[in-house]
């Protein structure tokens, strides 16, 4: 079995994260990682490799800039196989479709039984490139797992949707993504991350996708940002300590102020 | 007038209120026409007409809701090739945007998900974004096909404008490709009594500052007429059920209220909650990150403040 995990290189949430002067996400100015919300796509994609017991092979892929490999790094150190990287010059700008589309390219030449994302990227957090995903390649798409089970040519998962809890379910090949909650991610050991230096990593132009470089990047975007701004800092608020047991009181006068009771 | 496709958000014909909104929004855009997926018309006819749909495209064949997403984005499909709308709009919800993701991908539109506020323009209709947790504000449009908008809820304040609502069943072709993620099983979600979540005007969190006891919380929730909302150390610990996490990955909320008690206030948690319109915080560490966040706090401990403010708070509503 193959099993495709798509990871992306994100800045990281603590950092000033911001635009750069053509709106695009500042991806070099601050520091980058593995979104940690695809780091429980790896985990997934591992317990289901070592469960299987066999000779599943894990690879990661990622559509991003040279420092995205950073993110290949990282899951191979957790124990993914081999990586696979598209980087391209032209790639620069794009929006969820034409992403999607870079990566449904890749995910064909590899050819994959179970595709794995992560239930959304920290920074753009669309949560839609795994359902353009499945869109694509005409997968079944069984995403927002919190609970995935691989039995045979089966996969279950919970959902934990706003009206209900569903349990979906498909036959190989399959599209699943995965929520925080489906596990517990691994780190790296120190073997891991010795291991991980010998590990394959494919670099891949869009050419060797059989992409054009006028099918993604921003002219090809199918939506166009206007302008970006930062929002004003909240005017700081008012803080009352309740050392003297006022508080309480304090709190009820300012939501009887605002019309809250 | 261009039709405005709104996809009618509802459980079994129960329209939630980003229905309302939506349909107050697409009146903004041109003719707000609703679109009613599975059974349970006639629970929601009412609703749709009030907040003024013109038109209501009835979709209704078992295979739009025993599959996962791919056959509502399908008949979508079908229903745009049709009627050639000049814009949709679809609740923002895990559902909702994948929904959207797929209709974007099938119809070469161009997809805009999260608005928090959609306006007509000279080119289609603009839309504004909050990301980076609320740091940023971003305004987008459309430059291919068919607008398709994800819009968050609370996004407009519904306007109840009395609409033909006239009905037109629209017969859709499933395919079996769009057959292949099944819903086995489904288990609705037990009531609380409390207003929903994401809808709610007000809403009180509780985090790990809570120790395991939500009383406190609910008790004041309630006092409020609150929907209660947890963060996710509450929800790891097993203190709060999941569906009431708020933060990054769990619900956004945008309430005129929100009341952060025992929470510090990391940056995850405020991707939730940043663009509620007023916010309070109890917590016990005057450092807590979350007072930058606040209009009133009070430095205290939870366990004590909240239950003497329920208390006065029931007493003023006398
Ligand atoms: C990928 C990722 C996604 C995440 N998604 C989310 C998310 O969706 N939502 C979310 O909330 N978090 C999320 N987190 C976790 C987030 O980083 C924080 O760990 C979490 O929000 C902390 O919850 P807390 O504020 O309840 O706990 P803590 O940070 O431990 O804060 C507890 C607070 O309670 C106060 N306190 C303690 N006792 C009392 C008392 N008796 N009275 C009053 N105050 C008291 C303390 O002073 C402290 O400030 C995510 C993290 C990651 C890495
Ligand atoms: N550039 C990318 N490279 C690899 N995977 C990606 C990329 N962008 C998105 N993904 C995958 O799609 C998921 C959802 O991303 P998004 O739709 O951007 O929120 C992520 O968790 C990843 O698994």
């Amino acid at each position: 079995m193959k099993i495709v995990v798509c990871v992306k290189y994100v800045p990281d949430a603590t950092a000033n994260r911001s635009f750069t002067a053509d709106h695009t996400v500042d991806r070099v100015g601050v520091d980058g990682m593995l979104s940690e919300l695809d780091e429980y796509a790896v985990e997934e994609a591992l317990k289901i490799r070592d469960a299987a017991g066999d000779d599943t092979q894990v690879v990661v892929l990622t559509v991003g800039p040279e420092q995205a490999r950073a993110a290949i790094l990282k899951s191979l150190q957790m124990g993914a196989d081999e990586g696979v990287h598209v980087s391209d010059d032209a790639i620069h700008g794009s929006d969820a479709i034409a992403t999607s589309l870079v990566l449904a390219k890749a995910i064909e030449a590899q050819g994959a039984d179970i595709v794995l994302c992560g239930m959304a990227s920290t920074d753009g957090s669309m949560s839609v490139v795994p359902a353009m995903l499945a869109e694509r390649l005409g997968l079944p798409q069984v995403t927002f797992g919190s609970e995935v089970t691989v039995d045979g040519s089966t996969v279950r998962v919970r959902r934990d949707g706003d009206a209900a809890t569903e349990t979906i379910e498909a036959s190989l090949p399959v599209l699943v993504s995965v929520t925080d909650q489906a596990n517990e991610p691994r780190y790296p050991s120190f073997k891991g991350i010795m291991a991980a230096k010998k590990k394959p990593v494919a670099e891949l132009t869009l050419s060797d996708l059989g992409l054009d470089a006028g099918e993604v990047g921003m002219d090809a975007a199918w939506t166009k940002v206007l302008d970006t701004q930062e929002r004003p800092p909240r005017t700081a608020g008012t803080v009352v300590s309740d050392e003297d047991g006022t508080g309480a009181d304090q709190l009820v006068e300012f939501l009887a102020g605002q019309k809250f009771i | 007038m261009t039709e405005i496709l709104v996809l009618v958000d509802h459980v079994d014909g129960t329209v939630r209120k980003t229905t309302a909104e939506l349909l107050t929004i697409a009146r903004r855009l041109g003719e707000p026409v609703a679109v009613f997926v599975g059974s349970g018309l006639a629970d929601a006819r009412e609703a749709l007409k009030q907040y003024g749909a013109e038109k209501v495209y009835v979709l209704d064949s078992a295979d739009l809701v025993d599959y996962l997403v791919a056959p509502k984005a399908e008949a979508l499909a079908q229903l745009m090739e049709a009627k050639q709308p000049g814009a949709v709009l679809i609740a923002s919800n895990a559902e909702g945007k994948e929904i959207a993701g797929r209709l974007a991908i099938k119809t070469s539109s161009g997809l805009i998900t999260d608005a928090v506020d959609v306006q007509p323009g000279d080119d289609g209709p603009t839309t504004t974004q909050s990301v980076f947790a609320g740091g940023f504000t971003v305004n987008a449009a459309v430059t291919r096909g068919t607008p398709i908008i994800t819009v968050k809820p609370n996004s407009a304040t519904p306007e109840p404008v009395e609409g033909a609502a006239s009905e037109e069943a629209f017969e859709v072709t499933v395919s079996d490709a769009a057959k292949t993620a099944r819903i086995a099983e489904s288990k609705p979600r037990q009531a609380t009594g409390r207003p929903e979540l994401t809808e709610a005007a007000i809403v009180v969190s509780g985090g790990r500052g809570t120790g395991g006891n939500f009383e406190p919380v609910e008790a004041f929730a309630d006092s409020l007429g609150a929907a209660v909302g947890a963060s996710r150390a509450a929800v790891d610990s097993g203190w709060y059920p999941h569906a009431y996490q708020v933060g990054q990955t769990g619900k956004t909320v945008s309430p005129q209220l929100y009341v952060a008690t025992g929470i510090s206030g990391a940056i995850q948690h405020r991707a939730g909650m940043q663009t509620s319109k007023t916010i309070v915080a109890v917590n016990k560490d005057e450092e807590a990150p979350i007072f930058e966040l606040v209009d009133f706090g009070v430095v205290g401990d939870l366990h004590t403040v909240l239950p003497k403010a329920t208390d006065a708070v029931n007493a003023r509503k006398g």
